[in-house]
């Protein structure tokens, strides 16, 4: 009797499998939740500060939550930042490259899983090659290329080499078109060659829209990607135009000048507050798209064999 | 008939290539020359004035600059940092997002809720962002400053590798924050496990522990030398590394230039690539240990 009942306890607490028990369990979720606010407290924090006024940021007993919503430090930020404008010009070096680095690479992507072309190891390695040559390397030629052809300093600088897929990580998108392209059967191309499509046809009837997916993932990772690069926009576009990240990159030494605790407090706040209007943006299409990008992984089949 | 099937193969070689024709056109002309470009230019005194730029050759003048002028050792000293803090993070890296894939993958409520959480730092971690982060403190855990760790470290090691460990402990967050794409891969793999393997195996009297080691870890295999190179590269390349900014700097500093900057690039590269080496051969070596056995 004893044995049995001690054996249920075991049962209960440690359970089959590691993740049955209650000790398990609880042990789990404990982890993941400790570890997922270790994750969001900056993003807490920083969002409880940018709210607070001047009397709340001073007093001490005002940790978490603010007495009331204060404002100003956004609009100040928001005025700093010239956010409408910067925003616009943020979005055109974002979304255009993104959305021509997703064709491009798609019809690479297409052509190296689709068809039997010689030398297509050498390709391979070449595409390895340009996601693992850091873009320090080869920046300074194409910046006197740029200076040549007048593009410095304007959207084209990085929209070109995204178009040509020699953009931002264009290898990994490559490579999920790849995986994904030719996991699809091939049995619904030939029945399509036998009706009568063409090789193009094919493509645009069957392939993409049955790579959806993989379009939607490459896009959003694309589009987080450009958002988030600083090195190279503030190489080829930085004296005059701005992102909204290349503000932010300024926005420390333009608020640093003043001094004295109080002052300081303040520009913490404010400078708080920008970095959240810069990533509000990305923050909405995550929050929309989300399931696209955690789910994206698993089912362009990147991880494939 | 036998004529038919070679037009359509040389058919398709045409239409094959007219999809890749803008892969090729942009590598040719925004990697390939300009790689070699590269090379050339940090073999040559590169200068720019209103015209344009003066490029002559000076065989491997910038490469002995940089072992022997004070920009040089700026350089040199923040890659040797680069790269002894990087043996340092992949491994932090990567066993973390192994254990946080783990744990995802169990049947547990709000799996998604916690998903998109660990997610969210791929989708803001920004240079500027970070930077902001690091600067407002929040990027460390209390804890490790007050228990002394730091100072223990600036005491017990050498000042080379001192400086880069307690950088680690002092942004510790923030490197967690770099294992988003790995975790998803982590997750990717362990989601083709065949659940009947972990059943199998407890009949045979495995214990969950037993079937960690046996069939978990062995599943996520190749998956770690994926996200062993994604890491690296990503930590390489990310906008606020001393080492790249160096690159940068130099470009329009008034004694260096493009030359010089090239060849720290180039120098750069070399690391980077002896450090994936290294890890490469780390992989390989446990690999054919686990083989033995």
């Amino acid at each position: 009797m004893k044995k049995i009942s001690k054996q249920k306890i075991k049962h209960i607490l440690l359970g089959k499998n590691i993740n049955e028990g209650l000790l398990g369990r609880t042990a789990i979720y404990a982890l993941l939740l400790i570890i997922g606010f270790v994750y969001i407290y900056p993003m807490i924090k920083m969002f409880a500060y940018s709210i607070k006024d001047l009397e709340d940021l001073v007093n001490p007993t005002v940790q978490w939550i603010p007495t009331k919503i204060y404002l100003e430090n956004y609009r100040t930020s928001w005025i700093v930042l010239s956010y409408g404008k910067t925003l616009l010009f943020s979005l055109t070096v974002t979304l255009i490259p993104a959305i021509l680095q997703t064709i491009t690479t798609s019809l690479t992507g297409y052509a190296l899983a689709k068809f039997k072309i010689r030398g297509k190891a050498i390709i391979f390695g070449l595409i390895l090659m340009t996601y693992l040559v850091p873009q320090q390397v080869y920046m300074i030629p194409r910046f006197v290329l740029f200076d040549k052809l007048g593009i410095l300093e304007s959207a084209w600088a990085i929209i070109f080499p995204a178009t040509f897929g020699q953009g931002l990580s264009s290898a990994i998108f490559i490579l999920i078109f790849y995986q994904f392209f030719r996991m699809q059967p091939k049995a619904l191309d030939e029945s399509a060659e036998i009706d009568g499509a063409n090789n193009y046809q094919i493509f645009f009837r069957i392939g993409v829209p049955l790579a959806a997916p993989a379009y939607i993932t490459a896009f959003l990772f694309s589009f987080v990607w450009y958002w988030n690069e600083t090195y190279i926009s503030s190489l080829f576009i930085g004296s005059d135009l701005y992102t909204l990240q290349l503000k932010l990159l300024n926005f420390a030494s333009q608020f640093s000048l003043a001094d004295g605790l109080t002052q300081q407090a303040v520009n913490e706040a404010i400078k708080y507050s920008a970095t959240i209007l810069i990533i509000l943006p990305v923050l909405i299409v995550y929050i929309i798209m989300q399931k696209w990008f955690v789910e994206g992984v698993d089912r362009t089949g990147i991880t494939g064999e | 008939m036998a004529v038919k099937p070679m037009k359509r193969k040389k058919r398709e070689t045409l239409v094959a290539w007219s999809f890749l024709s803008i892969w090729v056109i942009g590598f040719l002309v925004f990697t390939m020359i300009p790689l070699f470009t590269s090379l050339y230019y940090s073999m040559s005194e590169v200068i720019l004035d209103g015209e344009g730029i003066k490029v002559s050759f000076v065989w491997f003048e910038n490469y002995k600059q940089v072992f022997s002028s004070p920009e040089g050792f700026n350089f040199l000293k923040s890659v040797s940092d680069f790269a002894i803090e990087i043996i340092f993070k992949v491994p932090i890296i990567t066993v973390f997002a192994i254990i946080i894939a783990v744990m995802l993958n169990q049947k547990i409520k709000g799996r998604g809720f916690f998903r998109a959480i660990y997610f969210l730092p791929v989708i803001i971690a920004s240079g500027p962002v970070i930077n902001q982060l690091i600067y407002q403190g929040v990027a460390t855990i209390p804890i490790i400053e007050e228990m002394g760790i730091l100072s223990f470290i600036n005491s017990t090691f050498t000042e080379t590798l001192a400086r880069p460990i307690s950088n680690i402990f002092s942004e510790l967050i923030v490197i967690l924050w770099f294992s988003g794409v790995q975790i998803l891969l982590f997750i990717a793999a362990l989601q083709k496990i065949d659940k009947y393997t972990y059943e199998a195996a407890m009949i045979d009297g495995a214990g969950p522990w037993e079937s960690f080691w046996k069939i978990t870890i062995p599943a996520l295999k190749s998956m770690v030398l994926v996200s062993v190179v994604f890491t690296i590269i990503n930590l390489a390349t990310f906008s606020e590394n001393a080492a790249i900014l160096h690159i940068k700097n130099n470009m329009f500093a008034l004694e260096t230039g493009f030359g010089f900057s090239s060849a720290i690039a180039w120098l750069y590269f070399i690391v980077l690539v002896i450090i994936l080496g290294i890890f490469f051969l780390i992989f390989k070596l446990f690999n054919r240990e686990r083989g033995r056995r």
